[in-house]
């Protein structure tokens, strides 16, 4: 299975992005900022076409937009929340326009290249481009590590956020900061699962640490883990049986998630009994 | 599509408009989910239900790949699966709401899982990039005659549920506390909005697609709410807006080649931008 360059590249960089994803996704969860992810997740769709589209890789379009759209979202303070008319509306439309790059790129080119933009949606972990491999190791790597660094005040600031901001944690530098970590773990993971299964990497795999553990140290690393576990063994099974990577990956995570809330539950009765 | 572009006579635009039959079936089940997006939408919004709708329109998109991988309908899928999803919704007796941490983050696993599981059918059947791009983001093609009938079929229904229920709903929207009391059954009417509102989302999808709902289904109450407090102008203001997106986008979609998700959104879109302003700019004349 590793002699092969693309399952290589695959769990090299999918490995990278869990990482990130698994540790950023951690605190997406603790801070509420689910529909954070997904409107980031309509914007990486749209900024990626949209680069495409201007001429510059996507690459560019995707984490351009992405930054781009979270510091916004972090100078406006506001929180994306999913109920929201208003913002739903705003994002349906940043979608729309992505349909609108979309046909215009494929009217451009060739019929062949209609594909495109079902890789943006739906990722495409086994055909990556060496550019994304590098990039897509290295952001990774330097998220996980960014968060590391910063995962005592930003801890202390989403459990207790008053308490810290008295303490003198420097609670706006610290959320923009936090933003724009979770804007590059959308573009990473759009690359390796899609604009559209974000979730299965920076939610899922949070979603069953937090149901494992209630220990922030403990439930981080778990967090980690799980997403590696996920995209690793959906890749294995993508390798052997001829099943789309990015559904597998979203079917182990899920399973992932039913499990640990099964195991909830019945830890929760037996406490009780 | 048509070898003429659109003039400024209305009468021949029409007529080329008309000309082909999938243009017609386009039309029809545009105008049938108009008329139904637009009701339905206005209790979305008084509810503060959207992220409900939105999460009914993505377990959609399985159900509709489903639907052509066994050869049947992608309306019959879509049927099926969002009705599935709002009687779960309803059986576990909780509000969907993104303003919890648990609960979103248990949606966000469901709708990845949902997504991932419509991607597999597509390519199980070995479907294009045209036909994902169908379901996520309309199409104005490949409306069938039985699709016609069966979104008539659909909106004649709800319609005429929700025509049955309109008042207590309404009460029961507005103020639940109060409407319990009166020995309005609260719980049962939204249970029964919930399945309204599943139907909706199922022929919605047909023109603008799993990922555009907020376009039709929302977009035009949120503009009629912000423009009159009256129930009865501010319903029949969301039909004739979601009425005139539809048209308007169907037949841009045909004259111009613009996917037609794009254009529905844009304009309805425009329009909420323009209602807020608008808005906002009488309300600071009124402090001045």
């Amino acid at each position: 299975m590793l002699a092969l360059e693309f399952m290589r590249n695959a769990f090299l960089t999918g490995g990278c992005i869990a990482l990130a994803a698994g540790l950023v996704g951690y605190f997406v969860v603790l801070r509420n900022q689910v529909f954070t992810a997904d409107a980031l997740g309509h914007v990486a769709f749209t900024g990626g076409l949209g680069g495409v589209l201007a001429g510059l890789n996507i690459l560019a379009g995707v984490f351009g937009s992405c930054v781009a759209v979270a510091l916004a979202i972090g100078a406006l303070g506001g929180r994306a929340r999913g109920r929201d008319v208003a913002i739903g509306t705003v994002f349906a439309w940043v979608l729309g326009l992505g349909v609108l790059f979309l046909s215009l790129y494929t009217t451009a080119r060739s019929a062949t290249s209609g594909t495109l933009g079902v890789s943006v949606l739906f990722g495409s972990i086994l055909g990556l481009q060496p550019a994304q491999v590098v990039v897509g190791s290295v952001t990774g790597l330097a998220t996980a590590a960014v968060v590391l660094a910063i995962a005592r005040p930003l801890l202390f600031l989403s459990i207790d956020p008053e308490v810290a901001v008295a303490r003198g944690v420097p609670e706006r530098a610290l959320t923009l900061v936090f933003f724009v970590l979770v804007a590059v773990t959308v573009a990473e993971a759009v690359q390796a699962v899609g604009a559209l299964l974000i979730f299965a990497l920076l939610v899922t795999p949070a979603a069953v640490a937090q149901n494992l553990s209630t220990r922030p140290w403990a439930g981080m690393a778990l967090s980690a883990v799980i997403a590696l576990a996920v995209v690793w063994l959906g890749l294995v099974i993508a390798f052997y049986v001829a099943l789309p990577a990015s559904f597998l990956v979203t079917g182990v995570a899920f399973a992932m998630y039913i499990a640990s809330e099964v195991a909830q539950r019945l830890s929760r009765r037996e406490g009780r009994a | 599509m048509p070898d003429q572009g659109p003039s400024w006579d209305v009468v021949a635009d029409v007529q080329l408009l008309l000309q082909f039959h999938f243009m017609q079936n386009a039309l029809l089940a545009g105008t049938l989910v108009a008329l139904l997006a637009g009701v339905a939408g206005y209790f979305v919004v008084l509810r503060g239900q959207s992220f409900a709708a939105h999460m009914l329109s993505q377990v959609g998109f399985p159900g509709a790949a489903a639907g052509v991988l066994i050869h049947a309908s992608p309306v019959l899928g879509l049927i099926v699966f969002c009705a599935g999803a709002a009687l779960g919704i309803g059986a576990l007796g909780r509000e969907v709401d993104a303003g919890h941490r648990r609960e979103s983050a248990a949606i966000g696993s469901i709708l990845a899982f949902s997504l991932g599981l419509g991607f597999l059918f597509v390519r199980l059947y070995g479907g294009s990039a045209q036909g994902i791009y169908a379901f996520l983001f309309g199409s104005i093609l490949g409306i069938t005659d039985s699709d016609v009938e069966l979104t008539l079929a659909v909106a004649l229904t709800t319609m005429a549920s929700l025509a049955a229920v309109g008042r207590p709903l309404v009460f029961a929207s507005v103020d639940p506390d109060v409407a319990q009391a009166r020995g309005v059954p609260v719980r049962l009417l939204s249970l029964a909005f919930l399945l309204v509102l599943a139907l909706s989302v199922a022929i919605t999808v047909q023109i603008v697609g799993t990922l555009l709902i907020f376009a039709l289904l929302v977009a035009p109450a949120a503009s009629a709410l912000q423009l009159t407090a009256r129930v009865g102008r501010g319903i029949a203001l969301s039909v004739a807006l979601a009425l005139a997106f539809t048209w308007l986008g169907l037949s841009l979609a045909y004259f111009t080649n613009l996917p037609v998700g794009f254009l529905i959104t844009s304009l309805a879109f425009a329009f909420y931008v323009a209602v807020r302003i608008v808005k906002a700019r009488s309300a600071m004349v009124a402090w001045s």
